[in-house]
C-alpha cells in the first residue's frame, strides 16, 4: 500500500502533463511531438506516457523530444535518439524485433489455433448431424433412398 | 465498579470479537469443506445438508467480523494498525467507511465476506439443485473461503494491534477519497467472487461426472450476476479515472485494469457458452474449462495486483510471504481443477447436433474472439516480466500495444455480432440472416459516410466506430422486431421474454460504448494555455473566462478554486469551478477537474499553477460522447439485469423443486 501511495503521489502532483511553455509554435511540429509522446514511457511513473505525466523527468523528455524535432529529426530519428539514451524500456509499444516477435505474434497464432479447433469441432458436429438427422436428407442420401425404393 | 466500563474498552471488545468471529468462520469453513463432500460421496443425507446451515453460519460470522472492522474505522480506533495507516479522525464518514476496503487487509476481508455471501445465497436459494450437486458446490465454495481466511489470518490480519496507539491516523490516500472509488472495489469484488460460484459449479459437476441442460441453467444466473457487477465495477473505476486524474483519460491498459478486464472478457464468453449448454447440451467441456479459467483470472487479478507482482518483479520479492501464499492458492485451486478436468472431461458427451452455420457456431466464434482477445491482454500484461526474467530485456508494454493488438478483435466481434445474433439454432443460412439485416447495414454505412464527410480529413476512427455502434444497435432492433412475428405486432414486443430484451439491450450497450470510445478518441479538442484573469479565450464553440481564483477550506484539505465562466454564442451557459486541493495530513495535492456534463459532449476544465505574470495554467478539453462510454456500460449491465429477471430461470428452478422435494434422498 505504501508503494501504491508513492506511485499515486507521482501521478498526482497538481500540474498535469504538457505545460503551455513547452508547446511549440509550429502546430504541425507540435502535433508530431504529441503523437510521439504518447508512445514514450515516463520512466519514473507507473504505466504513463510522458504526454500524460507530470513528473519532472517526463517534462525533460518532452522538451528534449521537441528540441530534436525542431532540429529537423524525423519521427523515427527522434525516437531512436531517446531510446539510445534511455533503453527500450522507454517504448510503450515494444519493437517487433527478436524475442518481441513472440509478443506480437501470440495473438494471431492463438487466433489461428482457436479457429482451427473451432472449425474441426464444427465439422465433426455437422457430420454428426448428417448422420443423425432424418428430416433433412442430403443429395447422397436421397440418391440412396431412390435406389432403395427402386429395388 | 463493574458497570462503569470506559468506552475505549468496549470498543476494544468489539474489535476482539470481530477477530474471534473471523477465526470461527475459518473453522466453520474447514468443516463445511470436508463434511458435505464425504456426505455426497457416500450419499449420507445428514452430512450433505450440513452444508446449508454451515454456509449461513459462516456468512454471519464473517459479516460480524467485517462489521467490527467497519466500526473500528467509523469510530477511528487507532489501536488498529490499518486504521492508523488508512484513516484520520477528520475524514468524512463515507471515506472512513470506504477506508475499510481501501487497503490490502480490509479488502481481503471484504473479498472473503463476498465469498461467504454467495455461498449463503446458494444455500438459501439453491432449493432446486440435486442434493449431491448442492453439497459439492457448497463444499468447493467453502474451500475457496478456507484459503482466503487462512491468507488473511496468517499473512494479512486486519485486526493487528499497535502496542502504543497514536493520537491520530495518517489519512487515506486523497485520490481514493471519492464517491466513485468508494464503491468501485465492492462491485469489482462482487464480480470476481461471483465467478467463484461458476467455478464451484464447474468443479462440483466434474466430481459429479454429469453436466446437463439444467446445470447450464443454474450456472448462468451466477455468471450473469458476476458479469453485471464486473461491468459496473470497471465502469466506476474508469469514470473515476476520467474525472479524478485530471486529464480525462478513461482507460490506461494498466496491469491493475487488465486484471479486472480479463475476467470480464471471460465472463462474457462464459455467459454465451453456458447458453449453448442450456439450450443445446453442447460445448459442455469447454464451458467447464472456461468457468475454471475465468475464476483463475479472478484469482490472478486480485492476488497478483495485491502482491505487486505485475507492478514490479521486485515488489514481489519484498513481500515473499504473501506472494508464496498466493502462488500456493493459485496452484491448488486452478491446478487441481484442471487436473480434475483432464481426468473427467471425456465423460461430457455432447448431445446437440448443429450445422456449420447456426447460432451455436456463432456463439463458438464469439467465444473464440473473446477468449483470444483475453489471451492477448494476458500475454501483453505478463510480457515485461517474462522478457526480463527469460531474455534479460527490460521493456514496457503499454497502451499503444494493446490498442493495436486488442482492438481488431473487438472490431471483428462488432462486425459479426448482429449476424450471429440473428442465426437460428441448429442450422441456419448466412444469406438469410444477412438479408434480414440489410436496412440496418445500409443505415449504419450511411451514417458513417455522413460523418466521414462532415469531419473532412480526420482519422477514420470516428466513422468506423459510428458504423460499428450503429450496426450493432440497429441489428439488435431488427432482432427484437423479428421476434414479434411477421405482422410486426408491437404489443408482442413487450411480451417478449426478459432474456430477449436483455440480449438486445446489452448488445446495444456494447455498440454505444464502442462508438463512444472511437468518437472520444477521434474528435477530442484540447487547449493548453496561460489564462489571464478576466480575459476571455475561445475553445471550439465556447468562450471561457477565468473570473477569479480563491482559497477555500474543506473538511480535511485546503483548496485553490477557480471560477470559470463558460459562454456559447454570447450566452453564459455555466460557471465551472476547477480546483487544486492540498491534503495536509496525507501531504498530497490533487487536481479536481470541473466538468460540464452534456449529452453530446463534456467540457472539461483543469486549473494548474500560477505563473509569474499572474496568469494561471488552464487546460480545457471538449470531450465528445464521454458520457456515452459509461452510458453503454450501464446499458450492458441493464441488459444483464433484464436477462437475469427472465421468468424462465425461476420457472426452471421452481419446476425442478416440486418433484425433487417429494422424493426422499436415499
Amino acid at each position: 500500500m505504501k508503494r501504491l501511495i508513492m506511485i499515486l503521489l507521482l501521478i498526482a502532483s497538481p500540474v498535469v502533463a504538457v505545460q503551455p511553455d513547452e508547446v511549440l509554435d509550429d502546430p504541425a511540429l507540435e502535433a508530431r511531438a504529441r503523437e510521439i509522446s504518447t508512445g514514450l514511457r515516463c520512466l519514473v511513473c507507473r504505466n504513463e506516457s510522458i504526454d500524460e505525466s507530470n513528473a519532472e523527468l517526463a517534462r525533460d523528455l518532452r522538451i528534449l523530444l521537441r528540441e530534436r524535432l525542431v532540429a529537423g529529426d524525423t519521427d523515427q530519428e527522434a525516437v531512436e535518439f531517446i531510446v539510445d539514451r534511455y533503453g527500450e524500456y522507454v517504448l510503450l509499444k515494444p519493437t517487433t524485433t527478436g524475442t518481441n516477435l513472440m509478443l506480437w505474434l501470440a495473438g494471431p497464432i492463438m487466433l489461428l489455433i482457436a479457429a482451427g479447433m473451432g472449425w474441426s469441432f464444427l465439422r465433426k458436429r455437422s457430420q454428426h448431424q448428417q448422420a443423425a438427422h432424418t428430416d433433412a436428407l442430403t443429395e447422397e442420401e436421397q440418391e440412396r433412398l431412390r435406389q432403395i425404393l427402386k429395388d | 465498579m463493574e458497570h462503569a466500563v470506559p468506552p475505549q474498552y468496549k470498543r476494544a471488545m468489539i474489535t476482539e470479537l470481530g477477530h474471534f468471529a473471523l477465526i470461527l468462520a475459518f473453522l466453520v469453513a474447514i468443516v463445511q469443506t470436508v463434511v458435505p463432500l464425504i456426505g455426497a460421496a457416500n450419499r449420507w443425507n445428514g452430512w450433505m445438508v450440513f452444508a446449508e446451515p454451515a454456509a449461513i453460519t459462516q456468512f454471519i460470522l464473517t459479516a460480524f467480523s467485517f462489521g467490527a472492522l467497519v466500526w473500528a474505522f467509523m469510530a477511528s480506533d487507532f489501536s488498529l494498525r490499518i486504521v492508523v495507516e488508512n484513516s484520520h479522525s477528520a475524514k468524512p464518514m463515507l471515506y472512513k467507511i470506504s477506508g475499510t476496503w481501501g487497503n490490502h487487509e480490509g479488502s481481503m476481508l471484504l473479498w472473503v465476506l463476498i465469498v461467504t455471501i454467495f455461498g449463503a445465497m446458494a444455500a438459501v436459494f439453491g432449493g432446486g439443485l440435486p442434493p449431491t450437486l448442492k453439497a459439492r458446490v457448497l463444499s468447493v465454495q467453502a474451500a475457496i473461503a478456507v484459503a482466503f481466511f487462512a491468507f488473511i489470518l496468517f499473512t494479512s490480519n486486519p485486526f493487528d494491534r499497535l502496542p502504543v496507539p497514536p493520537f491520530d491516523g495518517r489519512d487515506l490516500n486523497p485520490l481514493l477519497q471519492d464517491p466513485g472509488l468508494a464503491f468501485h472495489p465492492p462491485f469489482l469484488y462482487l464480480g470476481y467472487v461471483g465467478l467463484s460460484m461458476a467455478f464451484s459449479f464447474a468443479v462440483a459437476a466434474l466430481i459429479e461426472g454429469r453436466v446437463d441442460a439444467a446445470w447450464g441453467r443454474w450456472v448462468r444466473p451466477w455468471t450473469l450476476a458476476a458479469w453485471i457487477f464486473l461491468t459496473i465495477g470497471i465502469a466506476l473505476g474508469s469514470w473515476w479515472a476520467y474525472y479524478e486524474l485530471g486529464w480525462g483519460g478513461f482507460w490506461f491498459w494498466d496491469p491493475v485494469e487488465n486484471a479486472s478486464f480479463m475476467p470480464w472478457l471471460l465472463a462474457a464468453a462464459l455467459l454465451h457458452s453456458a447458453i449453448v449448454v442450456e439450450k443445446r447440451e453442447a460445448l459442455k467441456s469447454w464451458t467447464i474449462l472456461l468457468a475454471i479459467i475465468a475464476f483463475g483470472f479472478s484469482l490472478i487479478g486480485t492476488f497478483i495486483v495485491r502482491s505487486g507482482l505485475l507492478t514490479s518483479v521486485h515488489a514481489f520479492a519484498n513481500d515473499p510471504e504473501r506472494g508464496v501464499f498466493i502462488l500456493f492458492i493459485l496452484v491448488i485451486f486452478i491446478g487441481g481443477a484442471l487436473t480434475l478436468f483432464a481426468a473427467r472431461a471425456q465423460a461430457m458427451e455432447a448431445k446437440g447436433v448443429f450445422g456449420m452455420v447456426s447460432r451455436e457456431s456463432a456463439l463458438i466464434l464469439n467465444n473464440i474472439l473473446l477468449a483470444v482477445s483475453c489471451f492477448v491482454v494476458f500475454f501483453g500484461t505478463l510480457w515485461p516480466m517474462v522478457a526480463e526474467m527469460a531474455f534479460d530485456r527490460k521493456l514496457s508494454v503499454g497502451a499503444p500495444f494493446f490498442n493495436a493488438a486488442f482492438t481488431p478483435f473487438m472490431i471483428a466481434l462488432g462486425i459479426v455480432l448482429p449476424v450471429g445474433a440473428m442465426l437460428p439454432w441448429k442450422r441456419g443460412r448466412l444469406g438469410r440472416a444477412a438479408w434480414s439485416l440489410r436496412y440496418a447495414f445500409v443505415l449504419a454505412v450511411a451514417l458513417a459516410i455522413l460523418v466521414w464527410v462532415m469531419q473532412t480529413g480526420r482519422s477514420a476512427l470516428g466513422p468506423v466506430g459510428l458504423f460499428l455502434g450503429a450496426w450493432i444497435t440497429f441489428g439488435a432492433i431488427v432482432d427484437l422486431w423479428s421476434r414479434t412475428g411477421r405482422k410486426g405486432n408491437l404489443a408482442r414486443l413487450f411480451r417478449l421474454p426478459g432474456a430477449d430484451w436483455g440480449k438486445a439491450v446489452a448488445h446495444t450497450g456494447l455498440g454505444v460504448t464502442m462508438f463512444a470510445i472511437a468518437g472520444l478518441t477521434a474528435w477530442e479538442v484540447e487547449d493548453i494555455r496561460v489564462a489571464q484573469p478576466g480575459q476571455p479565450f475561445e475553445v471550439g464553440q465556447f468562450t471561457l473566462t477565468l473570473q477569479d481564483v480563491r482559497r477555500v477550506q474543506g473538511p480535511n484539505y485546503f483548496s485553490t478554486m477557480a471560477d470559470v465562466i463558460v459562454e456559447k454564442n454570447g450566452r453564459q451557459i455555466t460557471t465551472l469551478h476547477p480546483e487544486k486541493r492540498d491534503y495536509p495530513v496525507a501531504r498530497m495535492p490533487t487536481t479536481e477537474a470541473a466538468i460540464d456534463y452534456r449529452f453530446l459532449r463534456d467540457l472539461y476544465v483543469v486549473i494548474g499553477d500560477q505563473q509569474a505574470d499572474g496568469g494561471w495554467v488552464m487546460r480545457t478539453y471538449i470531450k465528445p460522447l464521454a458520457n456515452w462510454i459509461w452510458g453503454g456500460c450501464i446499458l450492458m449491465a441493464l441488459g444483464g439485469v433484464l436477462s437475469l429477471s427472465d421468468r424462465r430461470f425461476r420457472v426452471a428452478a421452481g419446476a425442478r423443486k416440486t418433484p425433487t422435494s417429494g422424493v426422499p434422498a436415499e
